[in-house]
């Protein structure tokens, strides 16, 4: 059985170059976007989730582990930080690190326990521990029910940046999105990463030269539990509420297409397809109910045509890696 | 003691569905090594065409059990014809991810066309008031519902287990190779046992009707716990389906009279529970 990204370059000083090339030009373009005139809130939002499909990628690209649960960890993070910011009253770096640890501890335990099968039988698992947890906040009190946790105080980040501001959120929403993405990066690029690439190429093989597979699988799921973590901290932030969307399981479809539609094991894909997605959701609003039937032809026409997805298919046609 | 009971024939219900449901996904995992993901969505589409036949064909209750499996059955295989087919030789996950952009598009155009709210469908005259057991007073139509899926998963396991039509399905997923070696049409059968796996949704959908209304999103909850219930049981066996299907919608029911704070989450905690003591499922190999 062929991987589901065997399509990925090998790792050369010319791929490291031109990935840096982009991602240098990927964060001047976000440095400027304030005085672009781009309505700040729609590429704050697509920055949450293109982080969330980044972490997403993660487990697939290089773990081979097709995660369809991963909105448990933006919604777990979300109403931890939420529920620190405005009952506790805690300040926003460490409302933040509340939602993350909360992301962390939880991709632990439903990592111990999906990693146990592979495949398809581990996408199902996902899925169906992210269904409980959303049963779970639907009853619990702290999380408010259908009403969601509202009217969340934005704050002082460490006492001076006024988060209030849309260009002060805007940037540090940014800097959040490239130090996760960084982080990424750096760990595919690791012997780390290279173990994960040898487990998704031949698992057994990999058992037999000596790895214990398991421990490289719960650890990426972990990493990327994290950052997903991340993500959910930030958009409580740029949406000012956290609620039970971000829980459902349509939820985790979203991230999944989006990942699909950059492209899959790529490393600026997840961020492309974040922004395609995001953008596609902000201009079709108006036809309600066929934004999802559109989605469901892009996830079609992506299996059937497209299985490198738009950044994939750009490095095949350039014959480089991105 | 009653509820106990009424709550125990919800359960069987539910049950009912979860094996009809679960024992379609596994015959098209074991021919297309899928995991349907528009299962929900083809199970709604059972349920619309029942509710189709009746209010514009005028066509009853009875015909619709035999009518409804058939037409969403031939979509099935227009479907697997169409699209499905190119996916052979491909890693699992792309065919998950087809067949779930598959149930957004059917779902979201039901949800255009009939919103969110359900369409009642009444339960046939034959099948109409209820019978005093004793101990209990038993809905004839719950109970035909339950019977009538029993006897329809048993059939089932006997066409696959026990027959010559069955035997070649089972060799085909050892080795299509081999078998196509014979002079049986491989790609056909792969049509046909899509077909019948879609069949089966679709008649669960038409047998929920009466019960549960028609409604759009039928299918999409549903399929989330019939996909637990698949972990729970693993894929391994025909058989192994039906007993964890009617099981786990046993235990869901018993659950919502002891605790009912629980009953949504019941059969994830299980599969909890399963998974940490046999990760292969309960009747599972080795994915």
């Amino acid at each position: 059985m062929t991987s589901i990204t065997d399509e990925t370059l090998p790792i050369t000083p010319r791929a490291m170059r031109d990935e840096m090339i982009v991602f240098v030009i990927m964060a001047a373009l976000l440095a400027i976007v304030p005085w672009t005139g781009i309505y700040p809130f729609f590429v704050m939002q697509a920055l949450c989730f293109a982080l969330l499909a980044c972490a997403f990628n993660l487990l697939i690209g290089y773990g081979g582990l097709l995660s369809f649960g991963h909105a448990m960890f933006l919604g777990t993070a979300g109403y931890c930080s939420a529920h620190a910011l405005k009952v506790w009253g805690l300040p926003p770096e460490l409302g933040i690190i509340v939602g993350i640890l909360a992301a962390c501890a939880l991709s632990v335990v439903t990592g111990y326990i999906s990693i146990r099968r592979q495949g398809i039988y581990f996408s199902m698992i996902t899925l169906a521990l992210s269904q409980l947890l959303y049963f779970i906040y639907l009853q619990i009190p702290f999380t408010h029910g259908e009403d969601g946790i509202q009217g969340i105080p934005q704050g002082h980040m460490f006492g001076v940046l006024d988060l209030s501001k849309s260009t002060t959120l805007y940037y540090v929403v940014t800097v959040g999105f490239l130090g996760g993405f960084l982080l990424i990066y750096r760990t595919i690029n690791s012997p780390f990463g290279e173990v994960l690439k040898a487990i998704r190429e031949n698992e057994p093989r990999a058992i037999s030269l000596g790895y214990k597979t398991d421990q490289y699988k719960l650890l990426a799921y972990i990493l990327s539990g994290s950052l997903a973590g991340l993500a959910g901290a930030l958009k409580v932030f740029v949406a000012q509420n956290a609620s039970l969307t971000d829980v459902h399981w349509s939820m985790s479809g979203e991230i999944v297409l989006m990942t699909l539609v950059g492209g899959l094991g790529t490393v600026f894909g997840p961020v492309v397809g974040a922004f395609v997605i995001v953008a596609m959701q902000e201009y079709l609003a108006g036809f309600g109910q066929w934004v999802q039937v559109i989605q469901g032809v892009i996830f079609v026409a992506c299996v059937l045509l497209f299985r490198r997805g738009i950044v994939g298919e750009i490095a095949r046609i350039g014959n480089r890696s991105l | 003691m009653q509820a106990v009971y009424a709550q125990l024939l919800v359960g069987l219900i539910n049950g009912s569905f979860y094996a009809l449901l679960s024992l379609g996904l596994a015959v098209i995992f074991g021919m297309l090594n899928i995991i349907n993901f528009a299962h929900g969505a083809l199970y709604m589409m059972g349920a619309f065409c029942a509710y189709f036949l009746l209010n514009i064909g005028g066509i009853n209750y009875w015909w619709a059990l035999l009518l409804a499996p058939v037409i969403v059955g031939i979509f099935g295989m227009i479907l697997e014809r169409t699209l499905l087919q190119w996916l052979a030789g491909l890693d699992h996950l792309y065919g998950l991810l087809l067949t779930f952009g598959i149930a957004l598009i059917v779902q979201g155009i039901f949800q255009n066309y009939f919103g969110s709210s359900g369409l009642p469908y009444a339960i046939p005259d034959q099948l109409r008031g209820g019978m005093n057991l004793g101990f209990m007073f038993l809905p004839v139509y719950r109970g035909w519902v339950v019977i009538f899926s029993l006897v329809v998963c048993l059939a089932t396991w006997f066409l696959i287990e026990r027959t010559r039509l069955g035997a070649y399905l089972r060799a085909e997923t050892e080795n299509p190779t081999l078998v196509r070696a014979f002079g049986i049409n491989v790609p056909r059968m792969i049509t046909l046992t899509y077909g019948l796996g879609v069949g089966l949704a679709a008649l669960a959908g038409v047998l929920s009707a009466p019960i549960n209304q028609v409604r759009p999103l039928m299918g999409a909850d549903l399929i989330i716990v019939v996909f637990a219930v698949v972990v729970i049981g693993g894929m391994g066996s025909i058989m192994g389906s039906i007993i964890t299907g009617f099981a786990l919608g046993v235990i869901e029911g018993l659950t919502k009279y002891f605790y009912p704070e629980a009953s949504n989450t019941v059969v994830f905690v299980l599969m909890v529970l399963v998974l940490l003591v046999k990760p292969t499922g309960l009747t599972g190999r080795a994915a």
